[in-house]
């Protein structure tokens, strides 16, 4: 018989110092531990300047809401156990938010920003709800069905411009500031989620995901908790809408679409679920390649679609997960 | 009379488009995103075959019918088959599936209006004083069968009844010497079939069009959510439920409402009852 060998997986020397107190002991496990989030940081903040032209900036922007929108999938999904397929529907109701604040009641765009953030936040938990105590298949079955629901009802009964949308809304003043804007939004949600799931709120969102009925026997209310989740996960939503409105100066039945929903779930599973900063990952590599696609007409749905199906199928994991390990451990092989 | 005769009609085509997707989610628990891209691959296939390849009609149904069988067949295969049990990755995956074959199709070509298949038999007559053409009779007709030959075979046949064994219980089954992994794969194969025979039906009363495979997905699961997953029977009681709703509101409301219902149906059944008309699941297991 062969030898048998095994892959075995052990913790970097450095990873054990910079998890106690030694992490200040030099300037190397300092920069082990800072040197990821400073690169993602700074980054970010160099890309709209590294850009060649001002159709790659948008495309930029456009990257930081579907990462938005993947953030809030991912934890949705991976620290509250609510499988939402709708993220298209917070990007909508967002959108138009914003867009009627702008054109109907001429709010300026530093105030319709915020309201459709909250407000649709708000809505969206309202309206979500009913569905908190659904699991499993079939929330994410009812969530797939709201914004297609919401496109159907404004095509029919016509209103807020029907088929046409709203146009006419108020662009960012700057280039620079749309671009910012969004960038910090994202670094800032990203940060804020990633401390969020460590606090205690986020010990008790975990619970809610692994056992209900035990958070439950403890007297803690899941539906509040899982609506105050929701509420979260759908601000961020509405920003990404309200902000994409803003930059193409128009709402319409097509942010209700699929798109939106598809796409932050590829990046998330590609990126790696349940760490955050995969999906945003995910979206800095689906997006701009999508874009790039974008000649072939629909070959790019398929193309991430493809994507989405080989990832969820034969790498389930995801490139941060792989990312972090290979950072964090070394490999080597051992006689059984 | 309208509403009646036309709600029938209705109803049944309704049952058809779901009992593919019943079907493989009572005996696989999978959710078959793919349907709605089955059947409009269904009907590309058909009209390939019938109009571009030039091979008598019936035949080239049959074809395509077989097919499209085989193609979900293995996409169960070589796809789903290593996710199945997680649910969400079983939708996810399936879903993806369906959108590649749907917008490959677009990008192939296949889109706008040209895309048509003649009825199997011209003409109209008189049904209760409607005019009814004898296609949509023939429909009324080939699915009533549909749904009996469906009974009689889950029933009485082998096959059919290790099916419903696996649906009922995978592991008693199993030790019962029925291979699941098998079974399941002839129930995405079944399943896919039914797909295709409804979309044969069907299809030759409009345009083959690539939406139409998102909006069968819609209706195929309005009816399966309201029946209860996993029961036929609820499938039909439901398809007639829907069926008549969406008449009714295309009469009193106009069309554009024909799949608002559709999907206000889904959230409203989700919301009160997750299990819907006669689901088997227990009611811990779908809401807390």
């Amino acid at each position: 018989m062969a030898e048998q060998r095994r892959k075995e997986r052990i913790d970097r020397g450095i990873k054990v110092r910079a998890d106690s107190i030694y992490a200040l002991m030099s300037l190397k496990e300092i920069s082990y531990l800072t040197l990821p989030r400073l690169i993602l940081i700074v980054g970010f903040l160099l890309l709209p300047i590294l850009m060649p032209s001002a159709y790659w900036q948008r495309v930029i922007s456009i990257t930081c809401i579907y990462a938005l929108l993947a953030l809030s999938f991912d934890f949705l999904a991976h620290y509250v156990g609510l499988v939402s397929l709708g993220g298209a529907f917070f990007i909508g109701v967002g959108a138009y938010i914003a867009a009627v604040g702008n054109t109907s009641l001429g709010l300026p765009i530093y105030l319709t920003i915020p309201l459709a953030t909250l407000g649709g936040g708000l809505i969206c938990t309202l309206l979500l709800l009913p569905c908190l105590p659904l699991r499993g298949v079939y929330f994410a079955i009812v969530t797939l069905m709201y914004p297609l629901a919401m496109a159907r009802i404004i095509e029919a009964l016509d209103i807020f411009g029907g088929t046409d949308g709203i146009m006419g809304v108020a662009s960012f003043p700057v280039w620079w500031i749309e671009q910012y804007f969004v960038i910090l939004a994202l670094l800032g949600f990203l940060f804020g989620m990633r401390r969020l799931v460590n606090e205690d709120i986020g010990l008790v969102f975990r619970a809610v995901k692994d056992n209900d009925q035990a958070v439950r026997a403890s007297g803690i209310n899941i539906t509040y908790y899982k609506a105050l989740a929701v509420f979260i996960a759908s601000a961020m939503g509405c920003l990404g809408g309200a902000c994409l409105t803003h930059i193409y100066m128009w709402a319409g039945i097509s942010q209700f679409a699929l798109d939106f929903s598809i796409l932050p779930i590829a990046a998330t599973v590609i990126g790696g679920g349940g760490t955050l900063a995969g999906p945003v990952l995910g979206c800095l590599i689906l997006v701009p390649i999508s874009e790039l696609l974008r000649a072939f007409g629909t070959l790019r749905i398929v193309f991430y679609a493809a994507v989405l199906m080989g990832f969820v199928v034969f790498r389930s994991e995801g490139l941060m997960v792989y990312g972090e390990r290979k950072y964090h451990q070394f490999e080597r092989w051992v006689k059984v | 009379m309208d509403i009646l005769v036309y709600g029938i009609i209705n109803s049944i085509s309704l049952a058809l488009v779901a009992l593919g997707f019943a079907l493989v989610y009572g005996i696989s628990r999978l959710p078959n995103f793919a349907h709605g891209a089955l059947y409009v691959v269904a009907g590309f296939l058909t009209w390939s075959l019938a109009r571009a390849a030039g091979i008598n009609y019936l035949l080239s149904m049959l074809c395509a019918m077989l097919l499209t069988g085989i193609m979900g067949a293995m996409i169960y295969r070589f796809l789903l088959i290593r996710v199945r049990g997680m649910a969400i990755s079983e939708i996810i995956a399936s879903y993806a599936m369906g959108l590649a074959i749907l917008e490959g199709l677009r990008w192939w070509g296949f889109k706008g209006m040209t895309y048509t298949l003649p009825p199997f038999v011209e003409g109209s007559i008189m049904v209760l004083g409607v005019p009814v053409d004898y296609h949509r009779l023939l429909v009324v007709v080939i699915g009533a069968g549909v749904v009996l030959v469906l009974w009689l075979f889950t029933h009485q046949s082998r096959i059919g009844l290790a099916l419903r064994g696996m649906a009922q219980d995978e592991r008693a089954a199993l030790m019962l010497g029925i291979d699941s992994d098998f079974m399941a794969l002839l129930a995405m194969g079944f399943g896919s079939m039914l797909a295709a025979l409804s979309a044969v039906l069907l299809l030759p009363l409009g345009n083959i069009v690539v939406e139409e495979g998102y909006n069968i997905l819609i209706l195929a699961i309005a009816v399966c959510i309201v029946g209860g997953l996993g029961s036929w029977m609820g499938a039909v009681l439901a398809a007639f439920l829907i069926g008549f709703a969406q008449i009714i509101t295309v009469v009193y409301l106009g069309s554009h409402f024909q799949m608002v219902v559709a999907i206000l149906a889904i959230i409203i059944t989700l919301i009160l009852k997750p299990s819907g008309l006669f689901g088997k699941q227990k009611e811990l297991e779908e809401r807390v």
